[in-house]
């Protein structure tokens, strides 16, 4: 079953210990009010998803058309919305506020992100090229790339070949992190190794699409939610009427 | 405080409960015990020797141990948070005017030899003196 995933904050990376002594290193994600703002039918919209908001923003510095879209929601102005596609029967009600339990110590989770800028790279930084030699009459050039082609036939660089340029402030997904721990007072998620982004960007954290969960982790589905219920089975029960 | 500090904070605590990290600085004898896993069984192995360094990082503190073993100086670094460490025991207090002792990995014998303190912090004496 497709659920949604969450957005998720990156506060810094840590480590922390096992009881058997192994030391982990873990990167702390925040989950920061995290609503859901509006969902997407099959009927209305053709396809079936929840639309995420987190984090808080000051309404003045909200569009007209946004803060439309959050009052029909009834919720506070969020910073970050992403839309997160599940199966129509993973719906979860507008309003709701999910937690950081929705995922589960010893599942894999798929962490989206945006990567660091580096600016213009070398290609050496940017494609992990050799180089040119630091002796034997290399002048000037120890950092360049080497050969871009041919000669005159066919005459031409071809396209996509690797260079120098821009590098970072895309878009990268790191597949299969562990998650080690939660902390559901604080929000926090903390997964095996590290993620895109600086500290303090937004990324999405999903069910890994590569490594299912074990059945005996009992992931809440649709979602586990923040609420007054004791458990998040009770919630989720609702949700999958409503 | 941030929020990392406070995490970092927490594990701590929760690494020294039941565990106190003794007060130790560079020049002290240790004796480290150590949990071996052999095959299926668990059992604390003692390390003993001089503190030669000290990192003092929060979560990340570590310590480095020398001493001789069969005529070949062997160093090990201890995370001081580490739950593979049983317990920590401070034999000796060392009179040292550095706070790393690499000097002692070109000497030998008695050259390597390190004074006790007997007076200042952790020896009893100053709390007496006061």
């Amino acid at each position: 079953m497709l659920r949604s995933g969450l957005i998720a904050q990156k506060v810094g990376m840590t480590r922390v210990f096992t009881d058997e002594g192994e030391h982990v290193p873990v990167t702390v994600l925040r989950i920061d009010d995290v609503q859901v703002v509006a969902q997407r039918t099959v009927e209305a919209d053709g396809y079936s998803a929840v639309q995420l908001g987190a984090g808080k923003i000051k309404t003045k510095n909200v569009t007209k058309p946004m803060r439309g879209h959050f009052a029909k929601a009834k919720v506070e102005p969020k910073r970050k919305v992403v839309e997160f596609r599940v199966d129509p029967q993973g719906l979860i009600e507008v309003g709701a506020e999910l937690s950081a339990a929705h995922f589960v110590p010893g599942q894999f989770v798929d962490v989206t992100g945006t990567t660091i800028g580096k600016g213009f790279a070398g290609a050496m930084k940017r494609w992990n090229f050799g180089g040119l030699r630091a002796t034997h009459g290399v002048s000037v050039s120890h950092r360049s790339h080497g050969s871009t082609g041919n000669r005159q036939d066919p005459g031409k660089t071809f396209k996509n070949k690797k260079m120098a340029g821009h590098l970072g402030v895309e878009q990268v997904t790191t597949q299969n992190l562990k998650v080690v721990r939660i902390d559901e007072d604080q929000g926090l998620i903390l997964v095996k190794g590290s993620v895109p982004g600086h500290e303090g960007a937004w990324v999405m954290v999903r069910d890994a699409v590569k490594r299912p969960a074990p059945k005996d982790l009992n992931l809440p589905f649709p979602a586990a939610l923040k609420a007054s219920a004791p458990s998040g089975d009770a919630p989720a029960a609702d949700a999958q009427e409503g | 405080m941030n929020l990392l500090q406070k995490i970092e904070q927490a594990e701590v605590a929760r690494l020294t409960e039941g565990r106190a990290v003794p007060d130790f600085s560079p020049g002290d004898t240790l004796r480290v015990n150590v949990k071996v896993v052999e095959g299926t069984r668990e059992r604390v192995q003692a390390y003993e020797g001089v503190c030669i360094a000290r990192k003092n990082a929060g979560l990340n503190s570590s310590f480095t141990v020398r001493k001789i073993s069969y005529g070949e100086g062997v160093e090990r670094v201890f995370p001081l948070y580490s739950p593979r460490i049983d317990s920590i025991e401070v034999v000796r207090k060392g009179d040292v005017r550095r706070a790393k002792l690499y000097y002692l990995r070109g000497l030998r014998g008695k050259a390597a030899r390190i004074s006790e303190r007997t007076t200042g912090r952790g020896t009893g004496r100053d709390e007496a003196a006061e």
